[in-house]
């Protein structure tokens, strides 16, 4: 089973997200914001992130960047979930690494649809 | 309704555009009628069949059609045909067709233009190599109204997150708003026109791919066989024809056969195949 950490700060929202994930079956673990993600990912290194953009402590694209740059920090598929819907950010995450951006709101097709691209599905 | 009122519709779409609908679906003839009895000045779907029996008003009519029939579409479709496309289809018309250097793909019942521009977006990533070549893509349906939205190539934000990869929405649309516009070199590239599947599809010429992907299911058997028909005598003896995830020409027409291995995409069956190239 693959292993999905989701990352916002909006507890409403992981809850949905890990309904629907689980629906998928991925397994699931959550996070509250980037800093919280980046211990997540040194404990053990999920298979795919659905990362929130503005986040407290530490934004969505501070802890791609950062994970981007760890040895083993390529492995993961991340999957941008956010308001945050104008091209500047999309391209933004693009070039940080994101490999996916679903931009709020959204619906389980949309993401069923994503991770099939990405080849999660 | 009165099935007397059902039946008269039921038998106008039939007529019109060959969509089959059942007694079952009489809740969706409300449903979707109301707006247009509304958009004419009727006073409710009783009034509105009136007009339509009085009237042979054929904007009504058309109004009628375009209500009933489904445009949902997505970019990629199913995501494998269009792999199929870049993987099989191209690399053998690159090959097939280098002497004449173009070849041409039509888009039947295109709806919103989400399918061929799909194909335009794997064409313009195969550019270099088709530099020289004559591509013609075109793109029909039966519903007017459909077919400006396809033209103008405005999509909502959920249009666009269903099937397109975020890498190609980045490369090929401008954001408006919340709507993205497709680039106007993709666009370029294909050409919408109306016609209905009932019709001879012969004016359009000859093809060498045709997507004809989730329209049949509307249809009944004889109007499968004879849209099946009429399409197969308009392909390259080698053309591939592509139907929907839920469609098949298994026990509907002899004049297609299955590519082995490859499901959803179709050849011409030996049987139709002498035909053609003597045809040709
Ligand atoms: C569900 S959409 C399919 C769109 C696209 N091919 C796809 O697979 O996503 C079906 C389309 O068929 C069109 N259609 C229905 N009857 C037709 C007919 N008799 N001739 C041409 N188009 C027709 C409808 O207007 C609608 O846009």
């Amino acid at each position: 089973m693959k292993r999905f950490l989701i990352v916002d700060d909006s507890k409403v929202v992981r809850m949905v997200a890990r309904r629907i994930l689980e629906g998928l079956n991925f397994e699931t673990a959550e996070a509250e914001n980037g800093e919280l993600a980046l211990e997540a990912c040194r404990s053990q290194m999920p298979d795919a992130v659905l990362l929130d953009w503005n986040m407290p402590v530490k934004s969505g694209i501070e802890f791609l960047r950062e994970l981007r740059g760890w040895p083993n920090g390529a492995e993961p598929k991340i999957v941008f979930c956010t308001t945050e819907n104008d091209l500047a950010h999309i391209q933004e995450a693009i070039g940080a690494g994101a490999d996916e951006y679903i931009m709020k709101p959204f619906d389980s097709e949309i993401l069923e649809s994503k991770l099939t691209q990405i080849g999660l599905l | 309704m009165s099935p007397q009122d059902f039946d008269f519709i039921a038998q106008l779409l039939k007529q019109r555009s060959g969509l089959t609908i059942g007694p079952d679906k009489a809740y969706l003839l409300e449903s979707r009628l109301n707006p247009v009895a509304r958009k004419h000045g009727f006073n409710g779907l009783t009034d509105l069949i009136q007009g339509l029996r009085l009237r042979g008003d054929q904007t009504l009519t058309r109004d009628v059609v375009e209500a009933m029939t489904t445009n949902e579409s997505f970019f990629f479709r199913d995501t494998k045909p269009f792999d199929q496309f870049k993987r099989l289809v191209l690399p053998h018309l690159l090959e097939k067709r280098a002497a004449k250097r173009s070849f041409r793909i039509w888009s039947a019942a295109c709806s919103s233009g989400q399918e061929a521009y799909s194909l335009s977006m794997i064409l313009k990533e195969f550019e270099a190599k088709l530099a020289g070549w004559r591509v013609e893509m075109i793109a029909t349906d039966l519903s007017t109204e459909i077919l400006d939205k396809a033209k103008e190539g405005v999509y909502s934000q959920f249009e666009v997150q269903r099937g397109l990869p975020v890498q190609l929405l980045v490369k090929h649309f401008a954001q408006e708003g919340d709507r993205w516009r497709i680039a106007p070199d993709i666009k370029r590239m294909v050409t919408f026109r109306t016609f209905n599947l009932l019709d001879d599809p012969a004016p359009l010429g000859q093809f060498d791919v045709v997507f004809l992907r989730n329209v049949l299911i509307y249809f009944d058997q004889p109007t499968k066989t004879k849209v099946l028909e009429r399409v197969s005598r308009q392909m390259a003896p080698d053309g591939f024809l592509y139907l929907g995830g839920a469609e098949t020409v298994l026990g509907i027409s002899d004049k297609f056969q299955v590519f082995p291995g490859e499901r959803g995409i179709y050849g011409l069956s030996a049987a139709a195949q002498p035909r053609m190239a003597a045809t040709a």
